[in-house]
């Protein structure tokens, strides 16, 4: 019985110097969140308002995406729609190739990630640089994020200071993070300076005003798209609220949840092209839309990406980003990955506990956990039930429908405890693997309730007034 | 008032003695209780590992046993969560309206929320540990959940600190999961023991010599690491504490 989330996790967890490190890494972001969550009186409050607007909005999709789109054309803002990754990726490139542009520069988006945009362009001859600090070492490093909002927070400095030494011409052995973020500050002005074309993501998209907003801690966003004459932004379908207002509960939000920061260090607003400049929309649908009509997951699509149900998620600290196949992991990623194709992705659904930590972190009120244990009752149908646990549940049901049979099973049971060590503890039991089985009781409540031994103490409580009939 | 006594199937064949001890000390509080002996289990094992289906006929004979009673009792908060939440749902694709859901509850919130106990029995003259459950604190609410922000409260707390002697503690990230979860722990048994060898790391290191709280099945988990490992420290279901000199 194993997946591969659990081969991957039995991998990560080998090396218990990582896994501790990552644990805890991740847990002091889920107690800075708490800090910062405590301290607002209206959080809850706050947390219910953001589900009820997302909701509202995907709920009313068609008329908020126009009403978007209008106000960015009227502002003079190129307005393309992309139905999927392919299509949002010819676009990005038709605009930057009308340019003629030979180096691009992004700050962070997962929806580009989605749409593996950067290998796209990268293929087309395009120099692609991520300018998220972050996402440039991994970019560096050639290797995908683990993290959605902290891309190489499984990567620890010292690394980071070999990588730059090879990249950056970094002093030897030194690995200061002070001296490695000037080392990188540097290198990442001379690419804004010299890129033809700008990209950035986007968190909200104001319907009524045609904004879009991107928030960041390094001013990337700002800088990448302050020097080029071109600035593209990749916007999920999803991303679109109503108006400032609705704003207002998004950013108080997000960073509380997020990083444990009251707000990210710079929350750009981005509205209409500078004199001579061009300004790009690419809204992407990739399978939003089919998302909407889902009655069990659609309320994924309110979330903010904000990560906190992966700092929380229990599995996810220990297990590591790289042990889910799909690209965003943790308990969010378990369900978009189920959306994206449930027979690719099936193998994630076992990283859960049910411990639900996910749904109360949550600043959108996702229901995650609900939304995996409803993925699991349809694994059997897609065929990706694992056998033994259906075996198991099946002689499980068999032996609970049976009263009698139950009752000798467990006047039997107490054999357990004495049968030899390695008839118990070997491969086939993945409950001995770390740890004894429990000691089976010689008289089960049952049988004690038989034999009349489960007796009243005689004893009475004076205090308490007596239960009405 | 009659109480149903559910006696979930793992405390049954592995830990009797919490059942006895919710029977006496209900008993002293002046409940009369009955135990229907066709009990067997809420079906919860199978429907987390994706199998709700078995779990139907199971929740069908659970309402025929229990729907009688004025309240189902059960020391254990994941099965009670199980039969509150889930139920329902499952009889309700039967067309069959669930009596049981509104009427159970574990024995720590009956006794603080209908029974609106005062004191107990006895005295327990040593520290412990609770363990919060996840299906305990996110579920049937027996404490604040730390991810919330709403005012602090815990009923097992509330509970025990009306046992004499006793020195209440709780662990470092006090509600996070032990790693037990069901089938969660054969299906991912290096997560399930990590996450375990952690939670006793924290259980520990609050000095206390019990480990104790409302759910069996963590505890039956985190033993079997303890008994593995010969780590120092104790378990014992909170119904055992709460009838402590009965």
């Amino acid at each position: 019985m194993s997946t591969k989330h659990s081969e991957a996790a039995k991998r990560f967890i080998a090396n218990k110097e990582q896994r501790t490190w990552h644990n805890e890494t991740l847990w002091l972001v889920r107690e800075k969140r708490d800090r910062l969550a405590m301290a607002v009186p209206e959080w809850e409050k706050l947390r219910e308002l953001s589900s009820e607007i997302k909701l509202h909005t995907i709920t009313h999709l068609d008329k908020y995406a126009e009403q978007f789109a209008q106000k960015a054309e009227a502002n003079g803002v190129v307005v393309h729609w992309a139905k999927d990754a392919k299509e949002h990726n010819e676009i990005v490139h038709g605009i930057l190739a009308a340019h003629n542009t030979k180096k691009l520069v992004k700050s962070k988006s997962m929806l580009t990630e989605e749409c593996h945009l950067n290998k796209y362009l990268i293929e087309q001859g395009i120099d692609v640089v991520e300018t998220d600090l972050g996402e440039r070492i991994i970019q560096f490093m050639n290797i995908p994020p683990s993290h959605i909002v902290m891309p190489a927070i499984h990567i620890k400095r010292q690394e980071v200071g070999k990588l730059f030494e090879e990249k950056l011409g970094t002093e030897t052995g030194n690995s200061d993070p002070t001296y490695l973020t000037r080392a990188a500050r540097k290198h990442l002005r001379d690419q804004f300076l010299s890129a033809d074309a700008g990209m950035t993501g986007c968190n909200f998209a104001i319907a009524e005003t045609g904004d879009i907003v991107v928030c960041t801690n390094e001013g990337n966003a700002d800088m990448g798209t302050s020097f080029p004459k071109v600035h593209i932004v990749s916007i999920g379908l999803e991303k679109i609220i109503p108006n400032l207002n609705a704003l207002g509960v998004y950013t108080r939000l997000l960073a509380r949840s997020a990083t444990g920061q009251p707000s990210t260090t710079y929350t750009s607003h981005f509205r209409k092209p500078g004199e001579g400049r061009e300004l790009h929309y690419v809204i992407v649908d990739n399978g939003r839309s089919d998302i909407i009509g889902n009655e069990e997951h659609f309320q994924t699509l309110k979330c903010l990406r904000c990560a906190a149900c992966m700092n929380t998620c229990p599995v996810y600290r220990r297990s590591g980003g790289y042990s889910y196949t799909y690209f965003i992991p943790g308990p969010i990623g378990i369900n978009l990955g189920m959306l994206k194709s449930p027979q690719q992705y099936a193998d994630n659904v076992s990283a859960c506990t049910l411990c639900y930590s996910c749904n109360n972190v949550c600043p959108a009120h996702v229901n995650l956990a609900d939304q995996i244990y409803r993925w699991r009752q349809d694994l059997d149908s897609l065929g990706k039930a694992d056998p033994m646990k259906k075996v198991m549940s099946k002689g499980l049901k068999f032996l609970f429908g049976l009263p009698a049979l139950y009752n000798t099973t467990l006047k039997f049971a107490p054999l357990v405890n004495h049968l030899p060590r390695f008839t118990v503890y070997n491969g086939l039991n993945a409950w001995g693997e770390g740890r004894e089985l429990p000691e089976f009781t010689g008289d089960s409540f049952t049988a004690l309730w038989k034999k009349g031994k489960v007796t009243k103490s005689g004893k009475k409580c004076s205090t308490l007034k007596k239960q009405k009939p | 008032m009659k109480v149903g006594l559910f006696i979930p199937c793992y405390i049954n064949a592995v830990y009797p003695e919490a059942g006895v001890a919710t029977y006496k000390l209900l008993d002293y509080f002046g409940v009369e209780m009955d135990y229907p002996t066709a009990q067997t289990c809420c079906g919860q094992p199978m429907a987390n590992g994706g199998f709700e289906g078995e779990a139907v006929s199971l929740a069908n004979k659970f309402e025929e046993l229990f729907g009688k009673y004025d309240y189902v009792v059960a020391p254990s908060a994941s099965c009670t969560a199980f039969v509150k939440e889930v139920y329902p749902k499952l009889l309700n694709k039967e067309q069959h309206a669930c009596q049981t859901s509104g009427k159970i509850y574990d024995l720590c919130e009956f006794l603080h929320d209908i029974l609106k106990v005062k004191e107990m029995p006895g005295t327990f003259p040593h520290k412990v540990s609770i363990h919060n459950s996840c299906h305990g604190v996110r579920e049937l609410n027996l404490s604040s959940a730390s991810e919330l922000n709403i005012e602090r409260y815990s009923k097992i707390k509330d509970l025990l600190k009306l046992v004499k002697g006793i020195e209440v503690f709780e662990p470092h990230k006090a509600d996070e999961c032990c790693g037990f979860g069901g089938m969660f722990c054969v299906e991912e048994p290096d997560v399930s023991v990590c996450m375990g060898q952690d939670k006793l790391k924290n259980h520990i290191a609050t000095g206390a010599a019990y480990i104790t709280g409302a759910d069996s099945s963590c505890m039956m988990h985190m033993q079997g690491i303890v008994k593995r490992e010969k780590l120092p420290i104790k378990f014992i279901h909170v119904a055992q504490i709460l009838a402590s000199g009965l």
